[in-house]
């Protein structure tokens, strides 16, 4: 499903030549939740990017759903970006001046589809989202949870092959964190792969499998039972939610204030 | 299917970008309308001028109408070059037996009449008329000025044979004279000499732009004969039998007094014969300068206008680099960004063409109702309203391209990082 061979990426910074990917070999397989890990400068963003077609690799290939994406063109990738890939930023965002509604149905403009269809799907995104009751909402009017859900069902509008989220929880409080997790194992659940950086250890051990990323390249690629994230977090089953609280403090050595 | 829907997906697209574009430039509502200026002041001058300039044309053609499209009007005139540029008016006056029998020679012409004139104080009792014109005419004049005689008769045959004592007077005079509406009879001092008055004439037309020999005093008509005397002036005034015949005619009647006044071959002419189809030439020759003059300034204050559209877009790019970032995330073509920006900078220039329309159309309006202006015909033309709008979204096209190219090459990483 997701296939990267030998991936490098270099960036010329003046005369300086920075390896930002050094020979990168992944595979993701359909229905996966892999949480990418590593300090910045490892080259974890750069690794999203080229799997979000956002970027293309220096050399090596990359093949999503058995087509390689090294030969497209730039439309041709814009088209992989509208219909394969969703994606999910720290900061949300959404367009300000647009409702819940439209923000969500946004991708859908660049594809082929009528306003009756668009507004059918972002509808149901939303609910999918549990913001049924927010859709007029613009983003000011919204919490940051409820943003991130937006910013969630216009990922999953156009059902991708990859839901790409960059620090989902980035920016959200440790409950609201905790919601949004929630939603993606949820999401999860329903067979959708995801693919997440993060560098805090209580999210990625959400995911079912985690990278390790130093210099460009991938140093430990482990089931999350097998990873230290695991251990620091002790047993953890299907919810993360039920230990929300004691995973929080075991993981960033605080414990979460009770009005939270 | 994908090929069959593309047009769909462009109509789309193209309207997505209007209501777009229309929200950007409402939540900007400060920003656009100054931005706009330039481009409304663009059109609402060119928009004016073509409107003034329309009215003036009516007005032209309505009193040419009027005036009589097939008439021509010849008088001595001293040539611009050649032995006789510098030669005694006098010398080249017309003498009655030069345009004697003009009407049989010339086949175009419809009637012929000739005029001549003086200046004279008229009185009746102790009420007087300084500086009237005294005007000397044939019976034809009535139909080449389309004066008729509302009270009373035209002259005679034999009033002109015999060059009577009798006149026909307008009712403005009649009525600073203090003379009865029906003043038939009565008799009146011209001059020393004493006059009949045989009728009323109808007052001269009231024109604004025609004046071929036109004052504003007062006037008295009197037989050709009565007063004509050597060497003083004598004008000749025709109808050609049609319009079109106008041009026939006037060659004609060159051909005839070139002949009659005896001008050799490669001597220019000493006299001038005048259409009124060349006063209508030469108004649309000023006119086409005019509108020259006026599209030179529209075009910079475009160009001025355009230059605004264009600093105002890069302005709006680099604010929304992380909407197009974001956009181009979601899978937007450079093309459908390029699209987006582009119909916007059009959207906000044709915003400011119906403002300026508007404006020119206030413009117009104050124009028409300026008292004794002669633009009160004023009005746009529906080409000028077709025009501004073109003009504007060509300036927004061109001036939106390079802010939209821009729009459309940013990587969009770069865009989503963006402060």
């Amino acid at each position: 499903m997701i296939r990267l061979q030998h991936v490098t990426k270099v960036y010329k910074v003046g005369v300086e030549r920075i390896h930002a990917l050094s020979g990168l070999d992944l595979a993701i397989e359909r229905g996966e939740y892999v949480a990418v890990m590593g300090a910045s400068g490892s080259g974890k963003s750069t690794l999203m990017n080229i799997m979000g077609c956002l970027d293309r690799p220096t050399s090596g290939t990359y093949g999503l759903d058995g087509q390689l994406t090294n030969a497209m063109t730039g439309g041709e990738l814009a088209r992989v970006r509208n219909e394969r890939i969703g994606f999910v930023f720290q900061s949300f965002e959404l367009m300000p001046r647009m409702s819940a509604l439209k923000n969500a149905e946004l991708p859908l403009i660049y594809s082929r589809h009528g306003w009756r269809e668009r507004h059918r799907r972002a509808r149901q995104a939303l609910e999918r989202v549990g913001l049924a009751d927010r859709m007029t909402h613009r983003p000011n009017q919204l919490s940051g949870g409820q943003k991130q859900r937006v910013a969630i069902a216009r990922a999953l509008i156009n059902n991708p092959s990859i839901l790409l989220a960059d620090e989902p929880t980035g920016n959200l409080d440790t409950k609201t964190s905790a919601e949004i997790l929630a939603l993606f194992d949820a999401i999860h659940r329903d067979g959708q792969t995801i693919v997440m950086v993060t560098h805090e250890a209580d999210v990625a051990c959400h995911a079912k499998r985690i990278l390790r990323m130093s210099d460009g390249k991938i140093f430990s690629d482990l089931p999350v039972e097998k990873d230290e994230v695991y251990h620091i977090g002790a047993r953890l089953a299907d919810g993360c939610e039920d230990l929300e609280a004691s995973l929080a403090s075991t993981c960033k050595g605080e414990r979460p204030t009770e009005a939270d | 299917m994908a090929l069959l829907l593309l047009p769909f997906n462009l109509v789309r697209l193209f309207f997505q970008s209007i209501s777009l574009a229309f929200g950007q430039i409402w939540t900007n509502k400060a920003r656009s309308v100054l931005t706009t200026t330039g481009i409304v002041i663009g059109v609402a001058s060119v928009v004016g001028v073509v409107a003034g300039l329309t009215g003036l044309e009516k007005l032209v053609l309505d009193e040419i109408e009027t005036f009589g499209a097939n008439r021509i009007d010849a008088w001595p005139a001293r040539p611009e070059t050649g032995p006789d540029k510098r030669v005694p008016w006098a010398k080249i006056r017309f003498k009655p037996e030069q345009v004697e029998g003009m009407l049989e020679y010339c086949p175009s012409l419809e009637v012929v009449g000739r005029s001549t004139g003086t200046s004279a104080t008229v009185a009746k009792g102790s009420h007087k008329i300084e500086e009237v014109d005294v005007v000397g005419i044939d019976p034809a004049w009535h139909k080449i000025e389309k004066r008729a005689v509302t009270l009373g008769r035209p002259f005679s045959l034999i009033d002109i044979q015999e060059g009577k004592q009798v006149c026909l007077v307008p009712p403005d005079v009649r009525d600073r004279l203090f003379l009865d509406r029906d003043c038939v009879g009565d008799s009146i001092l011209v001059g020393d000499r004493t006059y009949t008055i045989v009728g009323v004439v109808e007052p001269p037309l009231d024109f604004k732009v025609i004046n071929v020999g036109r004052r504003d005093s007062a006037q008295v008509l009197v037989p050709f004969t009565t007063i004509y005397q050597r060497d003083k002036w004598l004008g000749v005034e025709a109808l050609a039998k049609s319009p079109e015949a106008a041009a026939e005619a006037k060659a004609e009647i060159t051909f005839f007094l070139r002949q009659r006044r005896g001008i050799q071959p490669g001597q220019p002419d000493n006299f001038q014969v005048e259409t009124v189809q060349r006063v209508l030439e030469q108004f649309k020759g000023m006119s086409l300068a005019v509108t020259a003059v006026a599209s030179g300034i529209v075009a910079i204050s475009l160009v001025v206008g355009g230059v605004g559209i264009m600093n105002i877009m890069l302005v709006s790019v680099s604010e929304r680099t992380r909407e197009i970032g974001l956009r181009k995330a979601l899978g937007a073509r450079p093309s459908a960004i390029m699209f987006q920006f582009l119909i916007e900078a059009v959207m906000l220039c044709l915003v400011g063409g119906a403002a300026g329309l508007a404006m020119g159309q206030l413009i117009t309006m104050g124009m028409a109702n300026i008292p004794n202006f002669p633009l009160g015909k004023a009005q746009i033309p529906a080409w000028a309203v077709v025009l501004s709008f073109s003009f504007s979204s060509a300036v927004g096209l061109f001036f939106g391209l390079f802010p939209a190219v821009k729009a459309a090459r940013l990587d969009p990483i770069e865009a989503l990082r963006h402060e």
